[in-house]
């Protein structure tokens, strides 16, 4: 346990190596965890979110939605957290198709889905513990549950230090790790982070993506959506580009930038764009 | 376990948030203060406009020469019937004091006694006393009046004044209800829209509580629980205060204003207890409620 306070990153991705481990071995199953068929989402007044698009995630995987502002990313998260409906197409998450789970069943539903959001969404009048608490005091935990889960997960984000502040007195890059604790302190099998490292400096980003990725070793799925070129390159997982909320790109261990252009190839996309 | 816990958010939210709970605390103690003050009043008022009522008569002046028996079978007839509530008799002699005690020197002048034997008769409602009369004394054809006995010399009912009676308190009356409907109506909106305010302060703390996965009604207890501690808080400083201003300022003047100290008015237990229902009542209803938007997430 002492290893932890030394440095928390490393006993967590020590102890999700061994949980890990046997399934590098031999290749994960395809397991779908989202599964979207021809899904459509259309606004109020004509805008689209997404349109005709198929994807699949399987159990394990860590993915990349990247595109521009207005692509789609967030539709695609909401449409997954069930705070809006598709106006056409089929979404299955875990094998249950989202159109199956009525009104009243949706707190539940969103209990196995941890979210990260850009602006944190921590809850201001509640300390850093509290925020942590309140997601399992959500499901109903027993105090004695989240009296040792909340400082064991405070501990893996490096947040110990931290308790009982409140959001307002720590830094942005901490907000996110509390967000990000709050958001697995349930050990939920899918976590969707909608661009995390938006508001964060370069550095501070490294620190957010090493810890989503650790997660992501423990077994939990996650999907980030993001235009954090940088972050995307240095990591190399899968990529599923949108465009205008088409799927035009679904590539594994992939870049930012579709088809991984070398100098010469990109030299004559720039001089194409001198010529128009 | 659970109420405990709900009761524990809602107290952290009041400590975190005194501004908007010290408001909504606030507009339901004004408001009862306003409606404890003019509850009684309005019945006080009606009650009076009432009394005035009741005191209008219709008055049976008998025949001089009227025997005894005759005098009793107008009563007779009198009491028959439906409309009449109690009948009177006022002899020459009872009419003579009263109205020479009213009217000194104008009696000393006359001498004798001018005045005839008379019932005066309370009607149930008074808005029956003109059936009385016309079942006493029916208008002909001819548009003058007979009487149905031949010892009843005139019936009168004092016309004007009774008129004047009538509409003036009918006014009033109205006048009261309409002002309690509109007061109860303003205080059920001003309670509701502080709450308002205080939970569109907090909407996005309840949009996060949905994205982490709280049901409905986890959400919504807590909120209930604070409205309810706070209107009862602002209902017994309510409560209090209407004590306080009823043992200093109205009980000392009670004996000398008819006003105040008319019977019909609702004992203090009684409306501290409505005035403590409505105010935890509405501030329940008003959060829940409002809440309802916020929750569509």
């Amino acid at each position: 346990m002492s290893l932890y306070l030394v440095d928390p990153m490393a006993a967590l991705e020590q102890s999700s190596r061994a949980a890990a481990a046997p399934r590098r071995e031999r290749p994960a199953p395809h397991v779908p965890v989202v599964e979207l068929r021809h899904v459509t989402k259309r606004y109020e007044g004509g805008d689209v979110g997404l349109e005709d698009a198929t994807l699949t995630i399987s159990r394990g995987e860590f993915v990349f939605i990247v595109g521009h502002s207005g692509s789609g990313k967030s539709t695609l998260m909401r449409l997954l957290m069930k705070e809006t409906d598709p106006t056409d197409g089929i979404m299955r998450v875990a094998g249950r198709d989202l159109r199956d789970i009525g009104r009243r069943k949706v707190p539940y539903y969103r209990r196995n889905i941890g979210m990260v959001f850009q602006d944190f969404k921590l809850l201001p009048n509640r300390t850093v513990y509290d925020n942590v608490a309140y997601a399992l005091q959500v499901t109903g935990s027993s105090r004695k549950e989240i009296r040792t889960k909340v400082p064991d997960i405070l501990r893996l984000t490096g947040l110990s230090t931290k308790l009982h502040n409140y959001p307002d007195q720590l830094s942005g890059g901490e907000q996110q790790r509390v967000a990000i604790a709050r958001a697995f302190v349930n050990h939920p099998p899918l976590l969707l982070a909608d661009e995390p490292t938006g508001n964060l400096d370069p550095e501070t980003s490294i620190g957010i993506m090493q810890l989503l990725y650790r997660i992501n070793r423990t077994g939990s799925t996650v999907i980030v959506a993001t235009h954090d070129v940088a972050m995307v390159d240095k990591m190399r997982r899968r990529v599923i580009e949108l465009q205008r909320g088409r799927v035009v790109r679904d590539q594994a261990a992939a870049r930012y930038a579709g088809g991984e252009p070398n100098t010469a190839e990109l030299g004559a996309v720039l001089r194409e764009h001198l010529e128009d | 376990m659970k109420l405990g816990f709900f009761l524990k958010e809602s107290m952290r939210s009041m400590k975190r948030n005194p501004i908007p709970s010290f408001a909504a605390m606030a507009s339901v103690l004004v408001t009862l203060l306003v409606l404890g003050v003019f509850i009684p009043v309005v019945q006080a008022t009606t009650g009076a406009a009432n009394d005035v009522r009741d005191k209008v008569a219709l008055e049976v002046y008998l025949k001089n020469d009227a025997t005894n028996k005759q005098v009793e079978h107008v009563r007779q007839l009198i009491t028959d019937n439906k409309d009449v509530q109690s009948v009177t008799y006022v002899s020459k002699e009872e009419a003579y004091k009263r109205e020479s005690k009213r009217n000194p020197e104008a009696y000393e002048l006359l001498g004798s006694n001018p005045l005839p034997d008379s019932f005066r008769i309370t009607p149930k409602d008074p808005d029956d006393i003109d059936a009385i009369r016309n079942a006493l004394a029916p208008t002909t054809p001819s548009g003058a009046r007979t009487v149905v006995d031949p010892a009843i010399d005139e019936v009168k009912n004092r016309k004007e004044e009774t008129d004047k009676i009538l509409t003036a308190t009918s006014v009033v009356k109205l006048a009261m209800v309409l002002l309690c409907g509109l007061l109860i109506v303003a205080s059920a909106l001003l309670v509701s829209n502080t709450i308002r305010l205080s939970l569109f302060s907090r909407r996005r703390e309840v949009e996060v509580m949905k994205l982490v996965g709280a049901t409905d009604w986890f959400i919504r207890w807590p909120f209930v629980l604070e409205a309810i501690i706070l209107g009862a808080i602002g209902g017994v400083l309510a409560i209090l205060m209407l004590l306080v201003g009823k043992i200093a300022f109205v009980d000392p003047l009670a004996s000398d204003f008819a006003l105040i100290s008319a019977p019909k008015t609702m004992s203090l237990p009684l409306l501290g207890l409505l005035l403590m229902i409505a105010a935890v009542a509405v501030s329940a209803l008003g959060s829940g409620l409002s809440l309802r938007r916020f929750l569509k997430v």
